[in-house]
């Protein structure tokens, strides 16, 4: 008898069938990582250092072992290799969120989302 | 009490927040807006990768390869002795950043694939991995016990089976060439491939049902 069929709980099989990307953002992170890593921003070895401390560093704050907290992770370690090349300060990406975050609440649903309806008057 | 305005006010902020991407998506934004606007970063390009691993580049793509090594024993002997170069000579694999190393599973051996550090993956030819490949369950159990994790997903290893288990990186990916089930003689390729599974190809599978061909 196999252990599905004794009504066990198979962890790993049970995500057999999930979908490639739960979400698009996911499929733009890793998407954006292959980018990068092909133009040299970093090196694959560099890339899959960084997503694994990433990936273990949240799973020992308590995360669930699954595919949000996996993505999460690739998120982590895309913006931990852009800083460190140089490219981008942690502030910038940061601010940049923020700005997104208010160009969303700003516009109306259904209306394509601009980044400048997001920016603070100054 | 009926009317709680702070509850009221809770539920207009969710309305307003229904549409907000989560946090994670609005980094990735972030980081994009930002690259393109300096000049480092081509959105086409992004674009590109996500069109083709969500739509073109899948399990299909490395059942295309199972089955021409099926068929073909000259194919078989270089994919093999060089799988890198050899799948270049199938029309179908994606960007390939490292090199590809196929193992085959026979009567006595069994094959499975892990990436113990982070989730690497043969992408180009397999899509992007399972999501169970992607756990920390997965990376830690498959080398600490193999054959319960085998179990899990209905393989039953018989103990003289030699079981051995690869480890990918950044730098070498594998593909488990699975065993071709008898009652197949005579198909074709596309028909062959229409049985291989991508668990087969990763090692969670073995023996494959030629019922599943599709004639």
């Amino acid at each position: 008898m196999s252990r599905s069929e004794a009504g066990e709980i198979r962890p790993l099989a049970r995500h057999d069938g999930d979908p490639v990307f739960d979400e698009p953002w996911q499929a733009q992170a890793l998407g954006l990582a292959f980018t990068l890593a092909e133009r040299g921003v970093f090196t694959p070895a560099q890339w899959s250092q960084t997503l694994g401390a990433k990936h273990r560093q949240i799973l020992a704050r308590g995360a669930a072992d699954n595919a949000q907290t996996y993505y999460e992770a690739v998120v982590s370690a895309l913006e931990a290799l852009i800083c460190d090349s140089g490219k981008l300060s942690a502030d910038l990406l940061d601010d940049r969120t923020r700005t997104w975050r208010r160009a969303y609440l700003n516009t109306p649903h259904g209306n394509p989302v601009l980044l400048s309806a997001g920016e603070e008057a100054r | 009490m009926s009317a709680d305005p702070q509850k009221e006010t809770g539920d207009i902020h969710h309305e307003l927040h229904s549409h907000l991407p989560p946090e994670p998506a609005l980094r990735v934004k972030a980081m994009e807006s930002l690259l393109v606007e300096k000049g480092m970063l081509d959105p086409a390009t992004v674009d590109a990768w996500v069109e083709a691993y969500s739509e073109k580049i899948g399990p299909k793509c490395g059942a295309a390869i199972v089955a021409r090594a099926w068929i073909d024993p000259d194919f078989k002997a270089r994919l093999l002795e060089n799988g890198t170069e050899a799948v270049k000579e199938m029309e179908t694999a994606g960007w390939a950043v490292a090199h590809l190393r196929v193992i085959e599973n026979t009567d006595d051996v069994h094959n499975l694939v892990v990436c113990t550090l982070c989730s690497c993956y043969p992408h180009a030819i397999l899509g992007p991995p399972p999501n169970w490949y992607k756990m920390a369950a997965y990376r830690s159990r498959a080398v600490r016990e193999p054959r319960v994790v085998l179990e899990e997903f209905g393989v039953t290893l018989p103990d003289d089976i030699d079981l051995r288990i690869w480890d990918s990186t950044s730098e070498l990916r594998y593909l488990v060439l699975p065993q071709r089930p008898a009652g197949t003689e005579g198909w074709d390729e596309e028909r062959l491939a229409s049985i291989v599974t991508r668990n087969s190809m990763i090692g969670t599978h073995r023996d494959l049902d030629p019922s599943a061909g599709s004639a």
